[in-house]
C-alpha cells in the first residue's frame, strides 16, 4: 500500500515538471531572432509559405492562446508536421525511438558493468594503490569528449580488429545487439567518471557503518563482507547514482548516436537541425525530456523496491 | 551558547582566516600539477606563432594529409593545413570560449542563488521551479536546440550555455545561503541593522562562494567539452577559426589511415580536462586544509 501511495505521489510531483518542459519548448520558437516564420523557412521562404507557417504555429494569435493551443496539441500526442518530410513528427519519432531505447538500456547496463567493479576495487582498500589508480579514472575520464571516445573505440574495435560494425544499426535483433556494443561502451565511458566517484564514496560509507563493523567483529572474511553486505547496498546506490545522472546519460546518447550513425532520436534531431526542420527539432526535444522524466521515475521505483525504507520515508 | 552547525567538507568558518592563514599559502601537489599543466597549455596557445611557422588556416593542397614528421611535426589535414598550428590556435579558441562561457552562468547563477536563498518567498519558489524546468532537459539537447534557434556564432554559444548553465550555480549557492544565513555571524549582522545588500555581499558571499568556485572548475571542463562537441557537430565556433571539435570531425573520414588527425585534438582536450580537474581537486584540498 505504501508503495502504491509512493508511486501516486511521484506521479503527482511530475506534473509541474511536464508543464515546465512544454513551457520551455514552446518558448524556443520565440527565441529565433527576427521573424521566426521567415527565418525558419530560410531559402524556402515565399509569402505563401510564411503565411502557412504563421498559421501552423499560430504566430498571429496572442501569446497565451498560442501556448494553450500548443499544450492542447502536445497532450493529444500531436507534435506537429515536419517541413522536410511533410509528415507528422509523431510518426518520425516513433520510427526512431527504438534505436535510442536500445542505446539507453545497453548504455545504462554497460555503465554499471564498468563502474561497479572499479568502485568496489577502490573501496575495498581505501588509500591503497588500487584505490589511487581508480581515482585517476574520473580525473582523466571527465575531460574525454564523448565523440572522441566513440571514434577511438570505432578505430580499435571496429576498423582495426573488426569485432563490431563500424556504424549503423542493422535490421535483425542480432545485428542490433552487435551494433549497439560500441555505442553503449562509449556511453559507459562517458558516465563512468561520475558513477565511479559517487559509488566509491557510498561504498566507503557502507563499509564504515556499524553493521559492517559488527559483521567484521564476528570474524566474517573480507571477501564475504564485500559481497554479502557491501555489494547489496551498492546495488541500491548504483541505481540511485544512475538515476541522478539520467539526464546526462540521455544527453550522451544524442551525441553517440551521431558518431555511430544510429538511426535514433539524437540523429533525427541533428538531421532536422541541419535541414532547419523546426517542428521535428521541437518534437524531439519534448520527447527526449519526457523520456528523461520517465526513466527517472523508473529508477525511483526500482530504488523503492530495492530499498524498503524509501517508499515509507519519502 | 554557540550552536555548532555541522557542515560537510568545505565550510571555512571565516573567510578572513582562509585568506590569512599561512598554512593555506602552501601549494599542494595536486594544485601545483594542475597549475603547471594549465600554465603549459596557456603558454602554448599564447606563444603559438613562435612555436610553429605555419598559420592555422594556411592551405597547401600539394601537401595535404601529410604524415607526422618532416616539415610538419604533426602532419597536415585534407586541405594541407598544419595540424600543430591548428592545435595550438585551436587551444586559443577553445580555452577562451570555454572559460568565458562559464563566467556568465557563474555570475548570474550565484547572484540569483544568493538573493533567493536569503529572501525566500515567492521569488525563491518561482526561480526554483524555473531551475526544475531547465534541469529536466539533458544539457546537450537543450544547448544544441538553443544554438539552433539562436543561430550560429560564438555569441550565441555563450548565450545557450548561460541559459542552461546558471541553474547549477543557483542551486549550489542557494543551498549554502540557506545554511549560512542561520549562522551567528549572519544573524548578528542582521540584528546590527546592516543593510541587506551589505549582508549579502560582505558577509554571506565570501562564505558561500567557495563551493561555486570549486564547481566552476569542473564546469569549465564541461563547457570546453560542449564547445568541442558543438564544433564536431558543425554547430560550434564558425570556420575557418581552428577548433578542436571541428578537427576531430574533419579527421573522422580518414580514421583508419590517418588516425592521428582525430586522436591528437582529442588528446589535447583530455590534457586540458586533466589540468582543470587537478586544479579543482587542488582547490578543494587547499580549502579543506584551512
Amino acid at each position: 500500500m505504501a508503495y502504491l501511495a509512493f508511486i501516486g505521489r511521484r506521479l503527482w510531483q511530475l506534473l509541474p515538471v511536464l508543464f515546465g518542459i512544454t513551457l520551455v519548448v514552446f518558448f524556443m520558437i520565440h527565441l529565433i531572432p527576427g521573424d521566426p516564420a521567415s527565418t525558419l523557412l530560410g531559402n524556402r521562404s515565399t509569402p505563401q509559405a510564411v503565411a502557412a507557417l504563421r498559421t501552423q504555429f499560430g504566430l498571429d494569435q496572442p501569446l497565451y492562446q498560442q501556448y494553450l493551443d500548443f499544450l492542447g496539441r502536445v497532450v493529444r500526442g500531436d507534435l506537429g508536421s515536419s517541413f522536410v518530410y511533410k509528415s507528422p513528427v509523431r510518426g518520425l519519432v516513433e520510427g526512431r525511438i527504438s534505436a535510442t531505447l536500445w542505446l539507453l538500456g545497453a548504455g545504462a547496463l554497460f555503465s554499471l558493468l564498468l563502474s561497479v567493479p572499479l568502485a568496489v576495487l577502490a573501496a575495498s582498500r581505501k588509500g591503497a594503490a588500487r584505490d589511487q589508480a581508480v581515482r585517476v579514472v574520473p580525473l582523466i575520464g571527465l575531460g574525454m569528449p564523448t565523440v572522441w571516445v566513440g571514434l577511438m573505440l570505432q578505430l580499435f574495435f571496429a576498423l582495426r580488429l573488426g569485432l563490431f560494425p563500424v556504424s549503423g544499426f542493422g535490421t535483425s535483433f542480432t545485428e542490433h545487439a552487435q551494433s549497439i556494443v560500441l555505442p553503449a561502451l562509449t556511453v559507459a565511458v562517458a558516465l563512468a567518471p561520475i558513477l565511479v566517484r559517487s559509488l566509491r564514496t557510498s561504498l566507503l560509507d557502507v563499509l564504515d557503518s556499524d553493521y559492517v563493523l559488527t559483521a567484521r567483529a564476528k570474524g566474517i572474511s573480507r571477501g564475504r563482507l564485500l559481497v554479502r553486505h557491501a555489494l547489496r547496498n551498492a546495488a541500491v546506490s548504483s541505481v540511485t547514482v544512475l538515476g541522478v545522472n539520467i539526464a546526462y546519460l540521455v544527453g550522451a546518447t544524442v551525441i553517440v548516436e551521431r558518431v555511430f550513425a544510429l538511426p535514433g532520436l539524437g540523429t533525427l534531431m541533428l538531421e532536422s537541425i541541419y535541414s532547419r526542420d523546426f517542428p521535428v527539432v521541437q518534437g524531439v526535444v519534448i520527447v527526449i525530456a519526457v523520456l528523461v522524466v520517465i526513466v527517472n521515475l523508473a529508477t525511483d521505483l526500482a530504488h523503492a523496491s530495492l530499498d524498503p525504507r524509501v517508499g515509507v520515508e519519502a | 551558547m554557540t550552536a555548532v552547525v555541522e557542515r560537510p567538507e568545505l565550510e571555512p568558518a571565516d573567510p578572513a582566516v582562509m585568506v590569512v592563514a599561512p598554512r593555506a599559502r602552501r601549494l599542494n601537489p595536486t594544485l601545483l600539477a594542475g597549475l603547471v599543466l594549465l600554465g603549459l597549455l596557456v603558454s602554448a596557445a599564447v606563444f603559438a606563432p613562435l612555436i610553429t611557422p605555419y598559420g592555422p588556416t594556411t592551405q597547401d593542397l600539394s601537401d595535404s594529409l601529410a604524415s607526422p614528421g618532416g616539415k610538419h611535426l604533426l602532419g597536415t589535414d585534407q586541405l594541407g593545413r598544419d595540424t600543430l598550428s591548428r592545435l595550438l590556435y585551436g587551444a586559443r579558441t577553445d580555452l577562451r570560449v570555454g572559460l568565458l562561457a562559464v563566467v556568465f552562468p557563474f555570475i548570474i547563477g550565484s547572484v540569483l542563488g544568493l538573493v533567493i536563498g536569503y529572501r525566500g518567498g515567492l521569488l525563491d519558489t518561482l526561480v526554483m521551479r524555473l531551475v526544475d524546468m531547465v534541469i529536466a532537459f539533458p544539457f546537450y539537447v537543450l544547448v544544441i536546440a538553443l544554438v539552433f534557434v539562436l543561430g550560429p556564432g560564438t555569441r550565441n554559444i555563450y548565450l545557450a550555455i548561460t541559459a542552461v548553465g546558471w541553474v547549477a550555480y543557483c542551486r549550489i549557492v542557494r543551498g549554502e545561503v540557506l545554511v549560512a544565513k542561520q549562522q551567528e555571524y549572519a544573524l548578528a549582522a542582521r540584528a546590527g541593522g546592516i543593510p541587506t545588500w551589505r549582508i549579502l555581499l560582505r558577509h554571506l558571499l565570501p562564505n558561500v562562494i567557495v563551493q561555486a568556485v570549486v564547481y566552476s572548475m569542473s564546469d569549465i571542463v564541461l563547457s570546453i567539452l560542449a564547445i568541442v562537441t558543438l564544433g564536431y557537430l558543425g554547430l560550434g565556433v564558425p570556420p575557418p577559426s581552428p577548433d578542436w571539435g571541428a578537427m576531430i570531425a574533419d579527421g573522422q573520414q580518414f580514421l583508419l589511415d590517418k588516425w592521428w588527425l582525430t586522436t591528437i585534438p582529442g588528446l589535447a582536450v583530455v590534457v586540458t580536462g586533466l589540468g582543470l580537474s587537478l586544479l579543482g581537486d587542488g582547490i578543494v584540498e587547499r580549502v579543506k586544509q584551512t
